[in-house]
């Protein structure tokens, strides 16, 4: 889980953010002024401060915000002048946007706000639907508008070209002012909520913000998105009613509060209308007592009312944002708030804590009890002894009860409410008394509850107030204003002195006025937002006991445990004791002698003749040790045929990889061997339950490792690979693998299971190994073995954490068209399912599909998948003739059938030797195969974000494999695939297709200076790359792989493409230039495989292309990577070869560069 | 740095080189060569002695042996303590080979004159494999008492149970520890078993061991040390300020500093009995 911050205010108005992972708030010494609200998403902060005005904090990451402009420079041919600017009356302006009814001059670009900078100057956009232009980036066309072309022909009397420029947001990690829109925005905001992520991907980072007005109205935020993270305008909502508060949920829930007590829910918010179109009234809980607050998640709506109950909406979702009724759940709060994945907290309405609700799942979405987070702020004293700190905060309790809570606590309390209007309008005076001193949002809610009445007299009531209630008449927002400024110069000293001009909070809290810097109560807190916080019920925090002592008893045993003095001790002692002890007598015998030992159990068989079916046998493992005390074993599988005892067997040391192979209705695993590799017909067995089969795997795994003589973590050279389930396996490779002309045959590597779950992997050869989740999380390995079902001896008990994995499922629902009805789910008897899989040859219904196997679990429901190749309509449509044929996105005349997907999440949690690289998703990663000398030497590492961004990470060594930040590289469309060759050779390929070599990439400039554009082979999109020592492959998206011919260190462009094969699914090319793929279709004697690994013979420095494939494991793989082994094969001597030495010299420096790791 | 597993392995293999020679008043036919020996530490005197027995068999009257005992330096070894553990307690800092000398009782002896050199006072009788067995899963049952309530072994089956003691008696580490594993597992929550079952041996006293309740962690959430545990149970094993250290706490023969978890130690360096066997004695002089 990667760290993010729960974000709350305190009821002076300081912002903390605390992180997951740590166990004190941390002030937000940025804030120039006091805050009213915060709503949070995981990349910002949205905040009301005390000026009233909307402020904005992004976060800064490596990636950085930009945005670019473009405008069309247009020119018409004359005979005089050529091409000018001379167009014709009718035409178009000179610059114009793309359709040419937009004026846009260069200098009519001005930056939205004072939060953006340029980040250079315009300039010409040479390249033309992903082909390099001829100069200056024309394209042609007969007349404007038309279809434009590179090339200039005789008849083309128009061209244009794009003119770029590029702005930054540069306000990242501070809070920048929104830019008021005084023109409608009458009166000033009072509360504020940011959701609506999960509605719609695109555009990336899209979010609804809505913000209630002082006079209850409700403004929508229209265009906020990565791009343009401060939005574009507020557009006022119609309402029923006069809004107080406002919740809007990751998802397309919004509820609001009225000021009559009811609650308002939105209707018909969806993918393209995020606004949604009217409003539905729901009543308060309780029929007496009013609703002061809402509260939405994803499926859930937390509310409470004035009383201070709290409660739970049953049977809310996006199909029913209403719900179906109210439960009362236990707790006093005066705020709530919902957080990422439904986590529930609230801010107590006696003793003002954040309180986390503990034990929500998807489940059970009410949770089980109320806990109180108690860590310190980074701003209380800092104490020296552990004793010192508890006995401070048991006194500060007692403090707090006796003078400074008791009043929040009539404050907030029933009775002081049902008084309260009529106190108000008698005794304004004694009002202020009931609220804190710079009062924040939350007595603004009681005051707005308690001050229900004739509008003028809670005018008064609150002319009368020292709080920092937002102004119904100017004179308010004045003095507010004022103590903003005043307060602006003393920072951190928020206790404002300004404040006591009202005898009565004078009176009331003497605990602030003894300490003016209000460090050392017990804190209490206004407001909480977790929309940025990533927890769910599997989160471990630490943010429960902050008593000092478990800090450090917590710090003892986790973090320096690795290196405390004690462990060396034990290490070193019994290293010498066994020196002591047992080195100079090793002649002697031993007292027990080794024995056979055999493991038994009942399986069931895959039978290997026809008819195929699952038959049950008995298994056996015997293990025994070996001459030379090495351990090995044979397997045994005792079946019936024919009323004859028979058994099946294999050695253990023969045994070549075990692959887990779970769905629903099996617990089933397969056993190869290099002869059942051939056969492409593994032994399958299946286990009764889960359990078994993971003891069975997890000790054959360990009997195999075991009669090979292999322990411990995979080497730096190791080979990693990932089937199509996403089960990492690692093989090491030997020293003949590579070797010429007779190489170890590659359906002879012996594959172990590494814990953990990924789609992608790359690894260097000094041990730096990276992968991606099917989520595109990026992992890095730790140096662990072991994690997922390996558990005691066969696993690391260090460097093994939780990985989780989402991914989704996809069923199609096909319709076919009749000229009575339309389209319906009644197809032709000869039609496929009407719900199905992609294929349409199985039926696959939302109710029937099942998560992949056991270990995965539904985390939502099933919605509609928009991005889906060809596009869709608007309800996801896509048309054809008939099925199955090729889809598009609208329905035209020869449409007969459509279908649309659907999509559901899955979640996986698993362990293994990874740990997040947090936070920005990847689709693509590349380490440089081979160059470091030494443990603290850079590596370069590029990777593609899955947006399409390119990026290069910092910080990447031996010791540091996570390295520390990333450097965006810009590029002018988004791309793919990446792979750096060992001499730094940056090729990549673009969203289009295209080839791009990144020129000038070294160690001094580890990022390049530009991109060239390379042609992809013709009529094909490229859809991967890899790049060894000097050879460059790419595979295409009809399966050919591709190599680069005529690449030389003067040219590293290369010269063409060259075919090598088709049925390729991927290639990773190594550091020797090996070159490794996944293949489809492969026929073995028994069965054919589809995905499987296979090696290129023949490879040689003068025949870099090889000559044919060696068949390895398979099918079912999805990824390989060879680009750890740069271990060179020994030498044999063929005279052909040694005559031919030495190497033309561009080979030799290459070949240095190489040799040195 | 070395992963915590190795540790394990470690212990387990831990061996101590023996030489065995027949007690000079045993009466026999010609004379005994000495016999040497790896022995296991983890392990128990009676299962590892079978060609001890064999070798001197051959120079005696072989009905007429029934049972065997062994002396260390004319303390009789109790068979019922882990070897490492009689090492350690009577022999650490001496010469290796460690010298155990052999003596036979005679079941006529034994049967009828009852007034044999047997040393019953001090030594229990092993007639049987079966024997240690009983003693080894009973202290595993009352180490999962102290730490799990019981809860782990009495779950486990009795095939379990089996594969525990079949891994010691055969030295097998990963049949012993495919069981063993799920009686050191703890809620994380909790930061340690209930209580570490330990037991501290002696040489300078009667008692045979100390062994109370004593939990990993305190009831203020810190970590236990061995230092804890020591000040608690045996003051007088650390030593005093600014005073020569007096006397030695060996661990399967090293000593682990003071500051080390008790919770760490009793993962790690328990015998397969999953007691922590932690002997004081007297620092040597030299």
């Amino acid at each position: 889980m990667p760290v993010s911050l729960l974000w709350a205010v305190d009821v002076y108005g300081r912002v903390y953010s605390l992180s997951t992972a740590g166990q004190q708030w941390e002030q937000c010494r940025d804030a120039q002024m006091e805050f009213k609200r915060v709503t949070a998403a995981q990349q910002c902060c949205w905040g009301i401060a005390c000026d009233n005005n909307i402020y904005l904090n992004v976060h800064a990451s490596d990636l950085p915000v930009r945005y670019q402009e473009e405008t069309y420079e247009n020119q018409r041919w004359n005979p005089v002048d050529g091409f000018s600017d001379r167009l014709l009356p009718s035409d178009r302006w000179q610059l114009s946007d793309v359709t040419g009814l937009q004026h846009q001059p260069l200098d009519n670009f001005r930056l939205p706000s004072s939060s953006w900078e340029w980040e250079g100057d315009w300039y010409v956009d040479e390249n033309f639907e992903g082909e390099p232009t001829e100069k200056e980036g024309w394209s042609y066309a007969i007349d404007f508008p038309a279809t434009y072309t590179k090339d200039k022909k005789w008849n083309s009397c128009v061209r244009r070209r794009r003119w770029l420029r590029y702005r930054r947001y540069k306000a990242m990690d501070t809070w920048a002012k929104i830019p008021s829109q005084q023109t409608t925005l009458p009166d000033p905001f009072s509360d504020i909520s940011c959701g609506g992520w999960e509605i719609n991907e695109e555009p990336r980072g899209r979010l609804s913000l809505w913000a209630v007005s002082l006079q209850g109205k409700v403004w929508f935020r229209e265009g906020i998105y990565h791009h343009n993270p401060e939005g574009s305008l507020w557009e006022e909502v119609p309402l029923p009613g006069e809004v107080v508060q406002i919740s809007c949920g990751p998802g397309d829930l919004v509820w609001a509060v009225l000021w009559e007590g009811q609650l308002i829910v939105r209707e018909g918010i969806g993918r393209d209308c995020p606004k949604g179109t009217s409003w539905a009234m729901v009543d308060s809980p309780s029929p007496d007592v009013g609703a002061t607050h809402v509260a939405v998640g994803v499926n859930v709506v937390w509310a409470l009312t004035k009383d201070n109950k709290v409660w739970f909406r049953r049977g809310v979702n996006s199909h029913n944002p209403c719900g179906s009724g109210w439960i009362s759940m236990v707790g006093e709060m005066i705020m709530i708030n919902v957080g990422l994945n439904d986590q529930v907290l609230a801010i107590g309405s006696e003793d003002r804590a954040v309180y986390f609700r503990q034990g929500v799942t998807s489940s059970e979405l009410s949770g089980k009890t109320w806990k109180v987070i108690s860590v310190p702020r980074d701003g209380d004293r800092s104490h020296s002894s552990a004793s010192s700190l508890v006995s401070d905060v048991e006194s500060d309790t007692e403090k707090g009860s006796t003078d400074g809570a008791s009043c929040i606590i009539t404050s907030s309390s029933p009775e002081s409410f049902v008084d309260a209007p009529t106190e108000h309008s008698d005794q304004p005076i004694e009002t202020p008394k009931s609220r804190i001193p710079k009062v924040t949002s939350d007595s603004f809610i009681s005051e707005l509850v308690s001050d229900r009445g004739p509008g003028k007299t809670s005018r008064e009531v609150r002319s009368a107030g020292p709080a920092s209630v937002g102004p119904l008449d100017p004179q308010w927002s004045n003095v507010d204003l004022e103590e903003a400024q005043g307060q602006q110069a003393q920072t951190g000293a928020v206790v404002d002195t300004a404040d006591t001009s009202s005898l009565s909070s004078v009176a009331t809290f003497t605990l602030a006025m003894e300490d003016p810097y209000g460090v050392d109560e017990h804190p209490m807190w206004a407001w909480v937002s977790g929309g940025g916080c990533s927890v769910d019920s599997h989160t471990q925090l630490n943010w429960f006991n902050s008593m000092v002592q478990s800090v450090q008893s917590m710090s003892l045993s986790v973090t320096p445990a690795q290196t405390a003095a004690w462990r060396k001790q034990i290490f070193e002692q019994l290293s010498e004791r066994t020196k002591r002890e047992m080195d100079n007598f090793r002649h002697y015998e031993q007292a027990i002698e080794q024995s056979v030992w055999v493991k038994k159990g009942t399986m069931q068989w895959w039978r290997d003749w026809k008819p195929h079916k699952w038959i049950d046998v008995h298994f056996a493992l015997e293990q025994f040790s070996g001459p030379e005390g090495n351990k090995d074993g044979i397997l045994f599988i005792y079946y019936n045929f024919y009323e004859e005892k028979k058994y099946l067997h294999a050695f253990v040391n023969e045994v070549t990889i075990l692959v887990p192979v779970l769905n629903d209705s099996k617990h089933s695993f397969a056993i190869y061997t290099p002869e059942r590799t051939k056969q492409r017909w593994p032994i399958r067995l299946s286990a009764a339950t889960e359990l078994e089969m993971h003891d069975w795997l997890a000790l054959l795994s360990v009997s195999c490792c075991d009669s090979r003589g292999i322990q411990g973590p995979p080497s730096k050279q190791a080979i990693w690979s990932i089937t199509c389930k996403g089960d990492i396996f690692v093989s090491e490779p030997s020293l003949s693998l590579e070797a010429m002309p007779y190489p170890t045959p590659c359906d002879q590597m012996f594959w172990r299971q590494v814990g953990g779950h990924l789609r992608v992997v790359e690894c260097n050869s000094i041990g730096i190994v990276w992968g991606i989740g099917y989520d595109h999380t990026a992992w890095v390995y730790t140096g662990g073995y072991g994690g997922g079902f390996f558990q005691g001896l066969a696993s690391s008990t260090d460097n093994i954490y939780t990985q989780v994995d989402v991914k989704n499922v996809y069923i199609y629902e096909n319709q076919r068209w009749n000229p009575v009805t339309g389209y319906t789910n009644r197809g032709l008897p000869t039609d496929r399912y009407m719900w199905s899989d992609a294929s349409g040859l199985h039926e696959c219904t939302k109710t029937n599909m099942k998560p992949p196997s056991p270990h995965w679990t539904w985390v939502s429901d099933w919605t509609i998948d928009y991005s889906v190749s060809g596009g869709t309509d608007k309800e996801g449509w896509q048309y054809a003739a008939d099925f199955p044929a090729s889809y598009h996105g609208h329905k035209t005349m020869k449409d007969f059938v459509r279908r649309r997907r659907w999509a559901r999440k899955c979640k996986l949690t698993t362990t293994g030797p990874w740990q997040e690289v947090p936070p920005i998703p990847l689709s693509d990663v590349t380490i440089l195969p081979c160059a470091a000398q030494s443990s603290v030497d850079v590596v370069p590492l590029w990777a593609i974000s899955n947006k399409g961004d390119v990026l290069c990470r910092l910080g990447v060594t031996a010791l540091t494999p996570a390295g520390s930040s990333w450097l965006h590289v810009g590029t002018d469309q988004p791309f793919k695939s990446i792979s750096i060759g060992a001499a730094s050779q940056v090729w990549a390929i673009a969203r289009d297709g295209s080839a791009f070599y990144r020129g000038s990439v070294s160690s001094q400039s580890p990022a390049g200076d530009c991109w060239y554009h390379i042609p992809s082979p013709s009529k094909q999109k490229l859809k991967q790359v890899s790049v060894g020592r000097t050879s460059v492959y790419t595979v295409d998206e009809n399966g050919n792989l591709w190599y680069r011919q005529g690449v030389t260190p003067s040219y590293p462009q290369g010269s063409s493409w060259e075919h090598i094969s088709n049925n390729v699914r991927k290639v990773s090319a190594g550091p020797l230039d090996q070159v490794w793929i996944i293949a489809d279709k492969v026929q073995g004697s028994h069965s054919l495989s589809c995905g499987t690994v296979c090696h290129r013979l023949g490879v040689q420095p003068l025949e870099p292309k090889g000559q044919s494939w060696d068949y390895g494991i398979g099918g079912g793989w999805d990824h390989i990577t060879v680009r750890g082994n740069s271990m060179e094969p020994p030498r044999v001597h063929l005279p052909s070869l040694t005559e031919r030495t030495p190497l033309p010299v561009r080979n030799t420096e290459i070949n240095s560069s190489a040799v040195g790791c | 740095m070395a992963d915590d597993k190795d540790v394990l392995r470690d212990v387990w293999f831990g061996r101590i080189p023996t030489c065995f020679t027949l007690n000079q008043d045993e009466v026999t036919e010609r004379e005994a060569e000495p016999y040497y020996l790896l022995l296991p530490r983890v392990s128990y005197l009676p299962l590892v002695t079978d060609k001890v027995k064999k070798h001197f068999l051959k120079v005696m009257k072989a009905e007429d042996v029934e049972e065997m005992w062994l002396e260390y330096e004319g303390t009789p070894l109790k068979w019922h303590y882990p070897i490492g553990v009689l090492f350690d307690l009577h022999a650490s800092n001496t010469v290796l080979p460690w010298s155990i000398t052999v003596n036979e009782c005679w079941t006529q002896i034994r049967l009828h004159i009852n007034d044999n050199n047997f040393p019953d006072r001090d030594l229990l009788h092993c007639t049987s494999n079966s024997v240690i067995e009983a003693h080894f899963m009973s202290s595993i049952k009352e180490a999962d008492a102290l730490k799990h309530k019981s809860q782990v072994v009495n779950d486990m089956q009795k095939k379990d149970h089996k594969q525990l003691w079949m891994g010691l008696q055969n030295d097998k580490f990963d049949q012993f520890w495919a069981i063993n594993r799920k009686l050191m597992e703890y809620p994380t929550e909790e930061g340690g078993f209930r209580y570490i079952p330990f037991r501290i041996y002696q040489t300078m006293s009667d008692r045979p061991f100390i062994q109370k309740l004593f939990r990993p962690v305190s009831p203020e959430g810190n970590v236990h040390t061995l230092g804890d545990l020591l000040k608690e149970m045996y003051p007088a094993a650390l030593p005093n300020d600014g005073e020569q250290k007096r006397y030695q706490v060996v661990i399967h023969g090293i000593e682990p500093l003071l500051e080390t978890p008790l919770q760490w130690l009793s993962e790690h360096l328990s015998h397969p009995d999953n007691f922590l066997h932690i002997c004081v004695i007297p620092t040597p002089t030299d």
